[in-house]
């Protein structure tokens, strides 16, 4: 067991002046129970594991999921008695049902895209790396952050209990426009099931909050000496503009589904006019706009998907510099790209609803602003294809999947560029295009990122390396599995098909794909079965990992590296290590690498 | 099943003692040397992966680009602006793809790791970065005027000529409405629906709904000729999806929306085009309406002006499905179709004149 030198940690307060802490160097055992440190723990390094280990859960939940509905799509005329074993009336026959194909592909959409790669991928790192990074002791508030996850386990269990229900999980989608969503006569998913989606997703936004407006206030105020904003690491800057984002938008969600929930509860007609539903005849329901919640929901659903992207993309930065012992090309550019993302992330919303009959002059604006944001991503794609020139490159498996990243922004961020522009998206929209873009761009690529911060910061986090061969292996075959399962999908979508779609079978024009469903369907369960050796390795390693001999096994400038091996509360024992320059002097002069904490040299070069 | 996963959980051990194995033999050969050979093994398979990617990318577009709807072309006049547009966007898309990831994982092979190497200390220029900020806001720029100049004539007033054709999608399937002899589509209120006698909830008390024709399921449209469609929902959010004309757009509950396009090769001609006998213009539900999403066909006959007519002839005003007793050509319900229907003009003029009917 590693000896920790507990520190005098003052509950819900960090201090700012180093002097108090100074003179408690010697051991000082704070007294902490299992339920305080692994529990109910105030330190961001425990709740980042907690969100991470969460969301691995979700993860295999939802890719699982994803799994049964592509054995349906791949396996349409086949029955397989084992699933009825599993999933009793909603396998009936050993064939899954209608109601469970819908179900099973709205709540892997739900878990994915929220519980996954928004708390397991920001939760996880900005949790882990903002006081580490920025050289604080902990988050502004330590009480707030332990909130954020328990916000985020509850809306889990409440997500997973509407699994249960005898009418079913909720089954219009994870977008869950009304008024499909809003009336239980018009599928039965949307009865109990769906109360239940929302209060889930309710305390999962009560989460993510309560997440963001710390990471605001501990990147803004408690910075150590001399890290300027612009001495932070990409990784930080990321993170903030996230949090951002998340703080703006994630209220407007909000307010869409309270909004939802009267109308489904209370007698309201916010979404609802004319309806006359097939077994429960005329609604009263008159002067709604269904339209109005997706305006409400996208105004999130568009600034969510870079909320998913832009951690992974700080990490990419730091990674690929790290690894190519090169500065990160363009530092400024990737900051400036990064905040006109932001900004246009909210501004692009309506791209998702070019077909609903909205204004086709406010359809052209929302085009305008859309192609626009192609030119950050483009710049920041050419700033990493820089990075690597002319490097040193390490084939770490965090750098395998920081490349991987790369090329799947540019394959799904390119697909974008279709998808925008409105003329075309007519035909494109809600085929399965729109699945091989997301899917490319966010899912996969996201994850990946995911997966490179794991595999970097896991020394960080457990004091032990993660297997370099599992990893190899996780990564070539991950991102080959996934080009060949997303790929094709793009001529599906060209030739019309659309998507969340039962069966091909009846459709003279969509039933050509018969064999390439198949095909996907195998790939994507190897795929997933590799993922679970990666979770072998994950949690093998914690205990019994190859353990770390140094303080900073990858030579990293960054501040995470100069705390003790296995950092304790407070995580510097001593005094928190003042900043001289920025992240990336990387081959600088000839030297391998120059921490941010050595002061400038007085014959250094000036870039 | 079980023999499956235990033969996968076994794969899965072997490969782990593998890896368990291999982090020892790199200990005992030296950290340096093993790091070194794992490294150019990786730096060899970047070069693999994209040699055999692009492969795969021709290869797939050899396998799947004829089972797409663009080796047809499009089967309305506006969607040939779909399609060309396409072809504009892949250019100027693929061309990147290939560049960029080309150089990605060549760059990723060439500077891997050597011992001795001394690295490029290159933190920024400032040429290069307006050069690929202001490239790319051009090219885009050109997309985009291409892309709203389309777009503009797509959503734009449908001709004054245009048959006009009411479009109605519920749970599961699709409702059509001809406005009939008097060219006006009466109104409709939605309480009024009744699925045995009044699926639409047409307002009888207004005169101009008594021609009104509605069919299920099967449209029928002209070849040549401007169609618009005026689509609606009767309960939740539906989409006419018309893959082979390249248009799409919602069907809202209590929002009108509207769409038009001019369809160029009739039915039968498509069935020769594509070699296809089964051939169909199908419409495909796109936006989430529930379990029976995937079941919601609706058929699009093109046919010439002749043919339309024809069919247009044998059709009944639904007025008469909702009082059958009103219906002038005979006493009984009008269930039976092989008896042939008057003409509108025809039976308007004789109730003026005739008073047998």
């Amino acid at each position: 067991m590693s000896s920790e030198v507990a520190l005098d940690f003052h509950s819900g307060v960090s201090s700012l002046t180093d002097s108090h802490h100074a003179h408690d160097a010697h051991e000082h055992h704070h007294h902490e129970t299992f339920i305080s440190k692994y529990v109910f723990s105030m330190d961001h390094k425990m709740i980042a594991k907690q969100f991470l280990i969460t969301g691995m859960f979700w993860a295999v939940l939802g890719g699982l999921m994803s799994v049964l509905f592509r054995l349906q799509l791949g396996y349409p005329d086949s029955t397989f008695p084992w699933l009825e074993d599993i999933l009793g009336k909603w396998a009936k026959g050993g064939h899954i049902t209608p109601e469970a194909y819908y179900a099973l592909v709205t709540t892997h959409g739900t878990v994915l895209v929220f519980f996954v790669l928004t708390a397991g991928l920001s939760g996880t790192f900005a949790n882990f790396l903002i006081p580490l990074q920025v050289g604080a002791r902990d988050m502004a508030s330590p009480f707030m952050n332990m909130l954020s996850f328990w916000f985020f386990f509850i809306a889990g269990v409440v997500m997973l209990s509407s699994i249960f229900v005898e009418t079913g999980p909720f089954s219009g989608g994870w977008t869950a426009y009304p008024p499909l969503s809003a009336l239980g006569s018009a599928s039965p998913g949307s009865k109990t099931g769906m109360d239940l989606w929302i209060i889930s997703m309710a305390l999962f936004v009560v989460s993510s909050l309560l997440g963001g407006l710390n990471y605001i206030a501990t990147i803004l105020n408690m910075r150590t000496k001399g890290m300027s904003m612009t001495r932070l690491p990409l990784t930080i800057w990321a993170l903030f503009f996230t949090a951002v984002l998340g703080v703006l938008s994630f209220p407007v969600l909000f307010s869409g589904f309270i909004l939802l929930i009267f109308d489904r509860n209370f007698g309201t007609s916010f979404y609802l006019s004319d309806i006359f539903v097939n077994g429960a005849g005329a609604l009263p329901n008159e002067g709604g706009s269904a339209i109005l919640y997706q305006h409400l929901f996208w105004f999130l659903g568009h600034p969510e998907v870079y909320i998913i992207l832009l951690p992974a993309m700080g990490m990419v930065s730091e990674i690929l510099s790290t690894n190519a012992r090169k500065p990160i090309f363009g530092y400024m550019a990737m900051i400036g790209s990064m905040f006109a993302i932001a900004i246009l992330a909210f501004l692009v919303w309506a791209h998702h609803m070019f077909v609903t009959g909205l204004n086709p002059f406010l359809g052209s604006i929302f085009v305008l602003l859309t192609l626009l944001i192609a030119v950050p991503s483009a710049i920041k794609v050419f700033n990493w294809l820089t990075t690597l020139w002319r490097g040193n490159i390490r084939f770490t498996p965090a750098m395998l999947f920081a490349i991987g990243f790369v090329s799947l922004f540019i394959s799904g961020g390119l697909t974008g560029i279709w998808l925008g522009n409105s003329a075309l998206d007519i035909h494109l929209h809600d085929t399965y295009f729109v699945i091989a873009h997301f899917h490319i761009v966010m899912g996969v690529a996201s994850m990946f990122g995911m997966f490179a911060g794991i595999y970097h910061w896991f020394p960080k986090m457990y004091g032990r390396f993660l297997n370099n061969t599992l990893g190899y292996v996780h990564f070539w075959i991950t991102i080959t599995g996934a080009y060949l399962i997303f790929w094709p999908m793009h001529y599906e979508g060209l030739a019309g098909m659309p998507r969340r779609y039962y069966d091909y079978s009846i459709w003279e024009s969509f039933k050509q794909f018969g064999d390439l469903n198949r095909f996907i369907s195998t790939v994507a369960m190897i795929v997933f079965a590799t993922q679970i050796l990666f979770l072998a390795n994950f949690f093998y390693s914690i205990f019994k990992g190859r353990k770390l001999r140094s303080l900073n096994p990858w030579g990293s400038n960054t501040l995470e590296w100069t705390t003790p091996i296995k950092p304790g509360h407070g995580n510097w024992p001593g005094e928190i290590p003042e900043v001289y320059r920025w992240a990336y002097d990387y081959g600088k002069d000839g030297a391998d690498f120059i921490s941010q904490t050595t002061p400038v040299g007085a014959d250094e070069s000036v870039h | 099943m079980f023999l499956v996963i235990a033969v996968v959980i076994l794969f899965f051990l072997v490969i782990f003692q593998i890896a368990k194995a291999s982090e020892y033999v790199a200990i005992l050969k030296g950290e340096k040397n093993s790091k070194l050979q794992t490294n150019k093994i990786n730096g060899f398979l970047m070069v693999v992966f994209l040699v055999l990617g692009l492969i795969g990318v021709w290869y797939c577009n050899q396998l799947f680009f004829p089972k797409t709807l663009f080796r047809f072309g499009s089967a309305s006049v506006q969607g040939e602006k779909v399609d060309s547009m396409l072809w504009v966007t892949i250019a100027v898309t693929g061309s990147v793809f290939i560049a960029t990831q080309i150089l990605l994982f060549w760059f990723a092979f060439k500077y891997q790791e050597k011992p001795g190497k001394k690295v490029f200390y290159f933190p920024h220029n400032t040429n290069l970065e307006l050069l690929w900020t202001v490239v790319p806001a051009i090219v885009l720029t050109v997309l985009v005027v291409i892309g709203l100049r389309n777009w503009f004539s797509f959503t734009g007033e449908a001709p004054k000529d245009a048959l006009v054709v009411e479009v109605t999608g519920k749970q599961f399937g699709w409702i059509f409405r001809y406005p009939g002899s008097d060219n006006q589509l009466g109104k409709k209120y939605y309480r009024n629906i009744d699925n045995a006698s009044n699926s639409l909830g047409l307002v009888w008390d207004d005169k101009m709904s008594h021609d009104d024709i509605v069919t299920e399921q099967t449209v029928y449209i002209i070849k040549d000729k401007p169609c618009k469609f005026i689509i609606g929902s009767r309960d939740v959010i539906h989409d006419v999806g018309l893959s082979q004309f390249r248009m799409k757009m919602d069907a809202v509950p209590g929002i009108p929306t509207t769409m038009w396009f001019t369809p160029k090769y009739t039915t039968k001609e498509m069935q020769e085009r594509t070699g296809n006998p089964n051939f169909a213009y199908e419409i495909s539900c796109d936006q989430m309406c529930g379990n029976g999403h995937y079941s919601m066909k609706g058929i699009i006959q093109v046919v010439t002006q002749s043919e339309y007519d024809e069919w247009m002839a044998k059709q009944k005003p639904y007025y008469y499905t909702a009082f059958p007793d009103k219906e002038p050509s005979n006493a009984k319900p009008s269930v039976d179709s092989t008896k042939k229907v008057v003409a509108f003009k025809e039976i308007s003029n004789t109730q003026k004149s005739n008073s047998k009917i």
